[in-house]
Formats: C-alpha cells, sequence, structure tokens
C-alpha cells in the first residue's frame, strides 16, 4: 500500500496564495465578474481619497487646532495634571495587560509603544517629555505586573476603581480661583472650559459607570415581584427607550433645573452626563434582562434548595453567570456610547465634535469641513475599534461570554 | 412500617394544580426518620411535583405537608429553614458552573450556616472523599462526566448536613456505564441511616435499600408497601403492568 503521506494535492491546490484566490474570489463566473466590479470600484474609491488627501486637502487645519480637539479651553498652564491622569490610566493598562493576557506582547508592544512613537512625530517639547513619561509609566506598569502578577493583581483591581474619581479630580482641581492670584497646580477648571476629546472621554466613562447599577436595579426590578417596583422598572425602561437620546439631552438641559431647589445651578456638562446616565440605564437593563432570562430554571432551583435566600441567589448564582453572558454586549453599548457623546455638541457642550464646529466657525479656517470631519471620523473610528479590539482580546483571554 | 420513631414528613391530602390542571390529587405520606421511600410511576404521574413540594419548589394550594415538625406555608422563614434540613439532587445536576466543585459545595455552608470557609473546605474535602472523587476539588463542573457531576451534586447537597435528601430521578441523565458509581453512593447514603426519598426506576436500588415504595399514576398513590410485597404481590392491575414493563427492559 502506497504511504498516504507521498500523496499531493493538484499543483493548483497547493500554493496559499492562489488557492485563496481561485477558493475565494474566482470559483465561478459570476464570481469572477463580481471580483473585478468590486475591485475596480474599491481602486477607484481609494484613490480619489488618496489624491484629495494627498494633494487638496490642507491638513494645518488639524494640526494647528490639535490641542483644542483634545482637550479644548483647558489651560495650558494646568495641562500637567492632565498628563498625570492619563499617566496613571496607562501605567494601569500595563499591568492590566501583563497580568491578564499575558501571552500577548503584541498587544502590549502597540498600546504601549504609541506613545514611544508618537514622541518622534513633531510636537512641542512640553509634549514630547509628557510622552515620555506616559511610556514609561505603561512600560513601568507592565514589568511590575509581569514580574509579580499575583500579588499586585488586588492593589490593581483597586487602582482601577479609584481611576475615575482620581482622574475626575485632577481634572477639575481643588482650590477656587482668586483673580490677582497666579493659579496653583491645582486650581479648579471650570467645566465649560472641559472639551475635546477629554470631554467625550469622561461622558463616556461616567455615563457607563453610573449607568451599571441603575440599570442592574432596573432590570431586577422588572422581575420583582412587588408590582409597583416591577411597574416603575418597565415604565421607566420603555418611556426612555421610546424617546431619542438628543431630545433626552434636551431635557436634562432645559427641565432638570426646574426639579431642583432653586438657587443651586448645577453643571451643564453634569446635566449632559446625568442625561446620557438615565438613558445608558434604561439600554442597559434590557439587555441585563436577557442575561437573566439565559440562566437556566434548575440554577435558581438549586439554589434555593440549599435553602440561599432570594437575594443571595441572585448575587452568588444567578447574576456572575448572566453577566458573563452579556459581556460583549456591553462593551457594544460602551462602545455606541463613545460615539453617542457626539450628541452633546447639539446641546452646545464643546466634546470632540462640538470643538470641530467651533474650529470651523475660525474665520482662517472656513470652508475646511472636509478635513475637519474626516480627521474626527477617523478619531472615532481609531478609538471605537481599539476598545473592540481590546475586549475582544481580554474576552478570549478570561473565557468571557461562553458558559 | 416503623413505629418506634416519629414522622419527620408528614403529608396530608396534598393537592396540586397547575392552572385547571389537577396534578397531585390528595397525597398522604408520613416518613419516619432514617426510612428510605421510593416513588416510581409512569411519565407526567405527579412524581416530581410531589417531592419538589416538599421543600416547596413548588407550591401545594390544599392540604398540609409537615417537615421536621415545621408546616410549609408561605412564611418565606420557614421556608428557608425547611430548605436547610433538606437536600435535594436533580436529573439535570443543576451544578453551579461559574464556581469550581469546592466553591460549589462550599458557598451554602458558608452563606447560609455561616460556617468559616477553612471548616467548610475541611467538611467538603471529606464529602468528596466519600463520594470516591477527592481529587476533582479544584475543576469547574464541566470538565467533569456526567456521573461525577452528580456524584458533586450529591456532595453539595450533604454539605448541609441535611435531615432528609430528596432524589429526584438521579441516574436517569446518566450514560448506563455512570449510574452504578452513584447508585453506589446512594446505597452507601441510606445505610448510614440518612432520610431519603428517592424517584427512580432503578428496581435493583429499590430492592437494595427501600423500606417503603410508592407507585403514583395520575396525581394520587395507587398503590404502595415493602419491596417484598410490591414486587412479588402487587395488588393492583396498574402496578402489575407498569412493572411488567419497566423490569422487561
Ligand atoms: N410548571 C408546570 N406547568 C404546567 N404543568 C406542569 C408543570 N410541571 C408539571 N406539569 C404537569 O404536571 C404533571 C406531573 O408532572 P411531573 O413532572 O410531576 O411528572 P413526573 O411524574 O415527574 O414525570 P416524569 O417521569 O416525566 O418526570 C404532568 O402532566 C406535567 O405536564
Ligand atoms: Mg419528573
Amino acid at each position: 500500500m502506497q504511504n498516504p503521506e507521498t500523496i499531493l494535492p493538484p499543483i493548483t491546490e497547493r500554493s496559499g496564495i492562489l488557492r485563496w484566490l481561485r477558493h475565494n474570489l474566482f470559483n465561478t463566473w459570476s464570481d469572477a465578474i463580481l471580483t473585478v466590479v468590486s475591485a475596480s470600484l474599491i481602486y477607484w474609491l481609494v484613490k480619489s481619497l488618496l489624491t484629495w488627501a494627498i494633494t487638496v486637502a490642507e491638513w494645518d487645519v488639524v494640526v494647528a487646532n490639535l490641542r483644542l480637539f483634545m482637550i479644548g479651553q483647558f489651560p495650558l498652564e494646568q495641562v500637567g495634571r492632565l498628563w498625570v491622569a492619563l499617566a496613571f490610566l496607562v501605567f494601569l493598562t500595563g499591568n492590566s495587560l501583563a497580568i491578564w493576557d499575558r501571552k500577548s506582547y503584541l498587544a502590549a508592544i502597540l498600546i504601549l509603544g504609541l506613545p514611544v512613537f508618537l514622541i518622534f512625530l513633531p510636537f512641542a517639547p512640553q509634549t514630547r517629555i509628557w510622552l515620555g513619561v506616559l511610556a514609561a509609566a505603561g512600560i513601568l506598569g507592565w514589568g511590575l505586573g509581569y514580574s509579580a502578577p499575583q500579588s499586585i493583581k488586588r492593589s490593581v483591581a483597586i487602582g482601577w476603581l479609584i481611576a475615575l474619581p482620581i482622574f475626575v479630580l485632577l481634572t477639575r482641581g481643588f482650590t477656587p480661583a482668586v483673580e490677582d492670584v497666579p493659579s496653583t497646580a491645582l486650581t479648579i477648571v471650570p467645566t465649560n472650559l472641559w472639551g475635546g476629546l477629554l470631554l467625550t472621554f469622561l461622558l463616556t466613562v461616567v455615563a457607563n459607570i453610573f449607568s451599571f447599577p441603575l440599570g442592574l436595579l432596573l432590570a431586577l426590578g422588572r422581575r420583582s415581584e412587588l408590582p409597583i417596583i416591577r411597574w416603575f422598572s418597565i415604565g421607566y425602561i420603555e418611556l426612555v427607550r421610546g424617546v431619542p437620546l438628543i431630545t433626552i439631552l434636551f431635557m436634562a438641559q432645559l427641565m432638570l433645573p426646574l426639579f431642583v431647589p432653586g438657587g443651586i445651578d448645577i453643571d451643564r456638562v453634569l446635566r449632559a452626563m446625568v442625561g446620557m446616565t438615565l438613558f445608558s440605564a434604561a439600554y442597559l437593563a434590557e439587555n441585563v434582562r436577557g442575561g437573566l432570562q439565559a440562566i437556566p430554571k434548575g440554577q435558581f432551583e438549586a439554589a434555593h434548595a440549599l435553602g440561599l435566600s432570594g437575594a443571595k441567589t441572585m448575587y452568588f448564582i444567578i447574576l456572575p453567570q448572566a453577566l458573563r453572558l452579556i459581556i460583549p454586549i456591553l462593551v457594544g453599548q460602551f462602545i455606541s456610547m463613545f460615539k453617542d457623546t457626539a450628541l452633546v455638541a447639539i446641546v452646545g457642550l464643546f466634546d470632540l465634535l462640538g470643538i470641530a464646529r467651533t474650529v470651523l466657525s475660525q474665520p482662517e479656517f472656513i470652508g475646511l469641513h472636509r478635513e475637519v470631519y474626516a480627521f474626527v471620523s477617523l478619531f472615532y473610528w481609531t478609538l471605537s475599534y481599539a476598545m473592540s479590539y481590546i475586549s475582544q482580546r481580554l474576552e478570549t483571554s478570561l473565557g468571557l461570554g461562553v458558559r | 412500617m416503623n413505629n418506634t420513631h416519629p414522622a419527620i414528613i408528614t403529608a396530608r391530602e396534598v393537592h396540586k394544580w397547575y392552572g385547571n390542571f389537577h396534578a397531585l390529587k390528595g397525597i398522604n405520606m408520613e416518613v419516619s426518620k432514617g426510612e428510605v421511600i421510593v416513588i416510581f410511576g409512569p411519565s407526567g404521574s405527579g412524581k416530581s411535583t410531589f417531592i419538589r413540594t416538599i421543600n416547596r419548589l413548588e407550591e401545594h394550594q390544599r392540604g398540609e405537608i409537615l417537615v421536621d415538625g415545621i408546616e410549609l406555608t408561605h412564611d418565606v422563614r420557614n421556608i428557608e429553614t425547611v430548605r436547610t434540613e433538606t437536600g435535594m439532587v436533580f436529573q439535570q445536576f443543576n451544578l453551579f458552573p461559574h464556581l469550581t466543585v469546592m466553591q460549589n459545595i462550599t458557598l451554602a455552608p458558608i452563606q447560609v450556616r455561616n460556617w468559616k470557609k477553612q471548616q467548610a473546605e475541611e467538611t467538603a474535602l471529606q464529602l468528596l472523599k466519600r463520594v470516591g472523587i477527592p481529587e476533582q476539588a479544584n475543576k469547574f463542573p464541566g470538565q467533569l462526566s456526567g456521573g461525577q457531576q452528580q456524584r458533586v451534586a450529591i456532595a453539595r447537597a450533604l454539605a448541609m448536613q441535611p435531615k432528609i435528601m430528596l432524589f429526584d430521578e438521579p441516574t436517569s441523565a446518566l450514560d448506563p456505564e455512570m449510574i452504578k458509581e452513584v447508585l453506589d453512593v446512594m446505597v452507601e447514603l441510606a445505610k448510614s441511616g440518612m432520610t431519603m426519598i428517592v424517584v427512580t426506576h432503578e428496581m435493583g436500588f429499590a430492592r437494595a435499600v427501600a423500606n417503603r415504595m410508592f407507585f403514583f399514576d395520575q396525581g394520587q398513590i395507587v398503590e404502595s408497601g415493602s419491596p417484598e410485597e410490591i414486587f412479588k404481590a402487587p395488588k393492583e392491575e396498574r402496578t402489575k403492568l407498569f412493572l411488567s414493563q419497566i423490569l422487561s427492559h
């Protein structure tokens, strides 16, 4: 009998590229025609776009306003605080990558290498120094996490818990600004000066973090045996889901002051955060409900049969499984919330999109809509894709989303 | 029946409806401490429904059920007390897939009985030895065979140190070669003096350890007696017919 290993497939099946082309693009006549047509279309599109981007577009508008796009009108002399806050996040990211995604050096190199790469771009010297600090923080964090993953696991988790308060505190500052007195390192920066990516980022993170417990309570309330709680939850969820986010943002700006005792002025940024949190909570509640429904009845019965109370059954048995199941959906919601923050530009805040509109209203940059919106779109896309990629990596390495 | 022991489970005229469907039609049963009861009968006859009313996974609408002197009513505290005194093993195991074997077993003792973690883990390890799988403590349920999972489920129920163990067709979801390892554990448990109510069609098990057997059909107890009486001289036609069907397999 002939040794089966010596039989080779036909020549056309052997080469990887040829085989791939044949199987996927030229399998039948209609496939071949479709391939040629779409290839020409893509070629033409990419060519026109590149021609525009390289020869026609005036990218000066982006370069000149880069700081506005990143942090809005945040005072230049206070920017160091933001860099420190960012460095803390990068440090934690390095830690976490080394602890929970040890095997993927590529992700670590990409994420931690980004500041190193940026140093070589022609930024101001000050900026380059801070980029160096970021790179150092990231690499230090990674090294620490890699050498002692078990012993610092707990501190890293706590670090993430306090990351948002620290970030907000550093952004806002403590000491009130006094006229004629030079500002100190931690003078309060009012929120109307927060802008650009900084504001977009804070809106996204605050809305998502605070909507989580709220959404969880609403999801549980919807299953409650007490009619009042159930009706309230259903009413809230259905009401909010039936209204566009933009109207909720308008209402938060215009109507929230009506519910608050006179004299107290609620910050406009805070109003937007409240609006987005309330909006996001309703969707989160529905996602959590989906997760809860996916848990078999037998899990409740086994827990009850052991004498666990209803609350303990939820906490120890049902919620951990339900939430694990819907993590991919939650990440999706996070990312879509990130993009939805662009709507606050319409109610007059200066997030990434709001800044784009201000930039375009400056006399020297009139008529550069294409450049500005192309840049903003690309920016949103890059960040969304990066988040989606990181979360997928974490999901696979933590074995989430599968039962 | 053994009259020297007081009844630990008493069911009097228990009725249960699912909507308009009359699932239990007046069940009477007294179980003494240490007795092993086997319930058998055709599919849909109400065996599961009845055994699940004993720890209130199902609510009965008429009649009364007393477990260890506590009457099952709407009082949540009574229900939780009865459940801590009663272990249950399900056909589908119902282990908690996100917890390790060890955590599956220690969760309820720690959370309900307020045991220290160390004490709970020591007890859990002893129980795992008793059911023959001490080496699986740190695995997740999904990594175990069906027979091993069911033995973990038994250990999990025993960890609460219950006075009564309920089994609802514990071997029906298992491959034939795994049935024996689970039955062996149950036989050992029966011989140790545990009060047990077992819904099963494993007649070998019934012959070996059952004190009394109950034949259910259409929500009623058609016949009851010792295994001797049931196997040698069943009084009712329906019992005879059913036994001949399952014993011929
Ligand atoms: N949740 C429910 N809602 C409506 N009817 C039910 C429900 N649970 C059980 N029943 C019905 O009650 C009857 C008794 O069911 P039960 O599960 O107690 O039977 P069983 O004797 O355990 O049968 P099997 O051997 O198939 O497990 C069946 O006719 C079943 O269809
Ligand atoms: Mg059944």
